[in-house]
């Protein structure tokens, strides 16, 4: 048995990739959801060794993976192994009664409903279908079945978002009460599709847009919501009967824990080595249906490389990252610059010196780490 | 060849009328190259020359004629060149004065001619571009004998373009120009008008034989710097280089010297023979100062060794050029340059970036200031990070400005002169039409913009030349550029004080747009000593994180990180500021858009 206690299964189907999407999905080919379960299924067993008896996590995503014909979605769910947690992500337009009900019995612990926004203009700017009622009433199907942890996701910085329009988006989500919220910045990636339609006004609200961040953490952590990570805030356990609401599966990833990746395009890290499965569906189908792994490109990660990403992601969360294993990568001028800016405090305790950035550090992370590293 | 057979003579015109052409079509018709050959403009064999329509070395060609042997000594057209110009009608007896039939004489003609005629050359004059619609022969051909005090009627009248005319010019060097009268069994004398480094046969001397003769093997010394060496080579230009056994007295041609340090063969130096060496040196060259100063910075700081090898060999060609070491907290390593003027300066970094594949920042020019301190010291400052802070007094060297233009263009002119600081002298109708202008103006407000100004005021009218007349006391302050709160030397200037305000103001705004947000406020600000005359803050960043970072991102976050730490290591620090290249280039290049 292996040690590896995250699991990630990517479930490519779409109805329509949005314009602003960047993940591996495929659009159509309906008569192939069946024929992929099998060859995730298949995986599965072929990687099988790599992984604990019991999992601590498992995350199923997309894609759409609640897009997926119902019993094809079923038999990948049956064939996990045993988790602490089991996080599926859900659009809302596609979580019905029936939907919900059917993760639920397959032992589902969390969902990740994708809202983007509450305001229809923008939801058509970001090309979503579904509209905000649509976000509430799955929601509530939700909850109807017994799913008590729900996160939504919320895209800030579209085109034409207004901070008025920013204001109540957090307060629609706010009001359905979920237990983790995430918020993404929208990346107009160069020479997209989406960026051609709306860079200029981009452009335009670039200064505008700069307080949105700021803004979102204030809202949400004055609404009792800690801010665990850059993106992501979740219930205080205080609020919460003391459960620690946190992505225990997105946690694995910023604590550098090693994981797998099943389906077109995921990746898995296991013992410093990182490979990526190939994203092309027909490749992949062939290669299981024949009983084979899929292409993968292998990328094998030095100690340097594994204390950078080490401290890159550390960062990120609220807790304070150790220093001595990283500190190869640390630039000790740096730390001092940044602490006399008021940007990152050093705790020390009996395990030794740590870091951890404060309020204004948090807003420029980025900055902050470009500056740490050596 | 007999000394009587011989002629030595250059061209001298202003800018676009028609020298090289000229060379050219005397190239060719006799028959130094064939048609086959012929390249426009065959004299100017750098590119950068062919490009700007300048010529910036001079170079000799010998060409027969009638029995004679002919050397066209090539010379520069710019008021940054007159010391190059000077050297090169020093090797001749005469020259060919060239003036463009529809434009008449241009304030580069007087110059040129003044300074041909200080030399002792006999001066021929010549219309070209006759052939053109618009040209008027007979105005020019008048213009020309005013200014040489001659008869219109000796003018000759040539199209270089179409070839009509040229042949009288030849035989016109022949009748009126002397030949040279050197003495042919003295000890070898020859003058080093110019030389040229080449990678695989060392240093090349063009000379011009005074007295004696030289021969190949010889040993061979510059009686300035005692250099002695071999000549491997002799030989002249017929327009490619071609070896001779002899260069005689009165001969014009160059010297394969073998020496591989550039700076051990000065031009200006005599040569003689060390078997039998002359006793005098020939008269010098006039010792040409610099009076424009620039910082030159290699953009990567691995190029400096490659920068210093790169100067010490345009040096060689260039004698007008002078450097020191120079360490700049913003730039790091590179060297303090002295110029003529500021197309030499343009030249030489164009050169550099050329010819040497390097990549430079260069400074604001700023011109030599002496300086008295407080305390009763007098020194000269090449560079506004070393003026001292307690100053009894300024001086700043002043030109002599002559301006020729159309009449109209009075007003334009006297308003430009007088935006800079000039004092007006005398205005002078040198026809019903044309006016020249003499202002005092101080060189600083000339090398920064001023030449182009002139032309854009004037429609392209202006003509303009200059010459230093001193240095005079000025109200001058050194301005100094902060980003938060350390001073930027590379960015100091010394301006007049009137100036200060605007010119600060226009350094900090354009900082403020060229350096990004940094992860604190940053403030930059213009001052005069401690009082700030202009400030503007860049204000922090407010947010600078990654959206989503999971799964298979973070190889591509990795990344992404990695190529934000290696933009930022191009950076330049100032104190924790980090500042892009590109900021110093915009500040340094606020000039051209002033």
């Amino acid at each position: 048995m292996g040690e590896t206690r995250h699991l990630y299964v990517h479930l490519p189907f779409c109805a329509h990739r949005c314009g602003y999407c960047d993940f591996v999905t495929v659009v159509g080919r309906h008569a192939d959801h069946g024929r992929y379960a099998d060859a995730l299924v298949h995986e599965l067993e072929l990687e099988r060794a790599l992984l604990a008896s019991r999992l601590d996590t498992v995350f199923l995503g997309g894609g759409t993976p609640t897009f997926t014909e119902p019993g094809a979605l079923r038999r990948v769910l049956r064939a996990l192994p045993a988790a602490n947690e089991v996080t599926v992500e859900a659009n809302p337009e596609t979580v019905t009664p029936d939907l919900a009900r059917l993760l639920k019995q397959e032992g589902v612990t969390r969902v990740s409903l994708g809202a983007q926004s509450f305001r229809p203009h923008l939801l058509a700017v970001l090309e979503r279908r579904a509209q905000p009622d649509d976000v509430r009433r799955a929601f509530y199907h939700l909850r109807d079945v017994g799913f008590d942890n729900i996160s939504l996701d919320l895209i800030y910085g579209i085109p034409g978002q207004s901070p008025a329009d920013l204001a109540a988006d957090i307060d629609e989500a706010l009001a359905l009460g979920p237990e983790h919220v995430s918020c993404y910045e929208l990346e107009a990636k160069p020479g997209t599709r989406f960026t051609h339609a709306h860079g200029q006004e981009l452009e335009r609200q670039a200064e505008a847009l700069e307080g949105y961040f700021e803004a979102i953490v204030d809202r949400l952590t004055s609404a009792g919501y800690r801010w665990y990570e850059t993106a992501n805030f979740c219930r205080r356990p205080e609020n919460d009967d003391g459960r620690d609401l946190r992505s225990r599966h997105n946690l694995g990833y910023w604590l550098g824990h090693d994981y797998l990746g099943l389906g077109i395009g995921a990746v898995s890290t296991i013992e410093g080595r990182r490979w990526r499965n190939t994203p092309r569906l027909p490749a992949y189908l062939e290669a299981l249906e024949s009983g084979e792994r899929p292409a993968r490109e292998v990328e094998e990660l030095s100690t340097d490389v594994l204390m950078r990403e080490r401290l890159l992601l550390g960062l990120r969360l609220d807790e304070p990252l150790r220093l001595a294993p990283i500190a190869d990568v640390v630039d000790p001028a740096a730390l001092g610059r940044m602490e006399r800016l008021g940007l990152l405090t050093r705790p020390t305790d009996d395990d030794g010196e740590a870091l951890v950035l404060t309020k204004p550090g948090r807003l420029l992370g980025g900055g902050v780490t470009a500056e740490l590293v050596v | 060849m007999q000394q009587d057979h011989i002629r030595n003579f250059s061209i001298i015109a202003h800018i676009d009328h028609g020298k090289s052409t000229l060379a050219d079509r005397i190239l060719e018709l006799t028959n130094t190259v064939s048609g086959r050959e012929m390249r426009e403009q065959v004299l100017d064999s750098m590119d950068l020359e062919r490009e700007r329509g300048i010529t910036i070395k001079a170079q000799a060609v010998r060409v027969n004629w009638k029995g004679h042997q002919l050397n066209l000594i090539d010379t520069p057209g710019h008021v940054d060149f007159t010391y190059e110009v000077s050297r090169s009608l020093q090797a001749c007896e005469g020259a060919l004065l060239v003036v463009d039939a529809a434009q008449g004489v241009e304030a580069q003609t007087v110059a040129n001619a003044y300074l041909a005629i200080e030399n002792d050359l006999e001066l021929l004059p010549v219309v070209n571009k006759i052939d053109l619609p618009q040209a008027d022969p007979d105005k020019a051909a008048k213009e020309l004998a005013d200014l040489i005090g001659g008869n219109p009627d000796d003018v000759v009248r040539v199209s270089a373009k179409t070839g009509q005319g040229v042949e009288a010019i030849l035989d016109a060097v022949i009748e009126r120009i002397p030949a040279p009268s050197g003495e042919p069994d003295a000890p070898a004398r020859a003058l080093i008008f110019d030389s040229s480094y080449d990678q695989y046969r060392g240093v090349v001397a063009f000379v011009r034989a005074v007295d004696g003769v030289f021969r190949r093997r010889d040993r061979l010394q510059a009686m300035a710097q005692g250099t002695r060496f071999e000549a491997e080579e002799l030989g002249f230009f017929s327009p490619t280089m071609t070896p001779a056994d002899t260069l005689a007295a009165g001969e014009v041609g160059y010297v394969i010297t073998g020496l591989k340090d550039v700076s051990r063969l000065r031009v200006g130096d005599t040569l003689t023979t060390v078997e039998r060496p002359a006793i005098e040196p020939l008269p010098g060259y006039k010792d040409v100062k610099p009076m424009v100063f620039a910082g030159l910075f290699p953009t990567d700081s691995d190029d400096y060794p490659d920068l210093r090898d790169a100067l010490e060999k345009l040096k060689l060609n260039d004698a007008a050029l002078v450097y020191e070491p120079e360490t700049s907290q913003a730039l790091g390593f590179g060297f303090r340059c002295g110029f003529l003027g500021l197309l030499h300066m343009e030249i030489v970094r164009e050169r550099l970036e050329r010819e040497f594949d390097l990549d430079l920042l260069v400074t604001a020019p700023n011109v030599a200031y002496r300086v008295v301190t407080k305390d009763g010291n007098g020194l000269e400052v090449h560079n506004p990070a070393e003026m001292p802070a307690e100053i009894e007094q300024v001086e700043e060297p002043y030109i002599r400005a002559s301006v020729i233009v159309p009449k109209e263009y009075v007003g334009a002119v006297m308003e430009l002169c007088t935006e800079r600081r000039g004092r007006f002298d005398h205005m002078e109708y040198l026809s019903e039409e044309r006016v020249v202008l003499i202002y005092e103006l101080p060189l600083a407000e000339v090398v920064v913009d001023f030449y182009d100004q002139l032309k854009s005021r004037t429609r392209g009218y202006a003509s303009f030349d200059y010459d230093i007349i001193g240095f005079r006391e000025g109200d001058l302050v050194r301005l100094d550029v902060l980003i938060a709160g350390e001073s930027v030397d590379a960015l100091s200037l010394i301006l007049h004080r009137g100036s200060a305000y605007g010119r600060g103001r226009a350094l900090v705004d354009k900082l403020r747009e060229e350096i990004p947000r940094q992860l604190f406020d940053v403030p930059v600000q213009a001052a005069i000593g401690s009082r700030v005359i202009a400030r503007e803050t860049i204000k922090a960043k407010r947010k600078d994180v990654l959206a989503k970072c999971y799964g298979g991102d973070i190889t591509r976050k990795r990344k992404l990180l990695e190529r934000q730490k290696a933009g930022k290591k191009r950076m330049k620090q100032v104190g924790a500021v980090e500042v892009p290249q590109e900021a110093f280039l915009a500040v340094l290049n606020l000039d051209e858009g002033r």
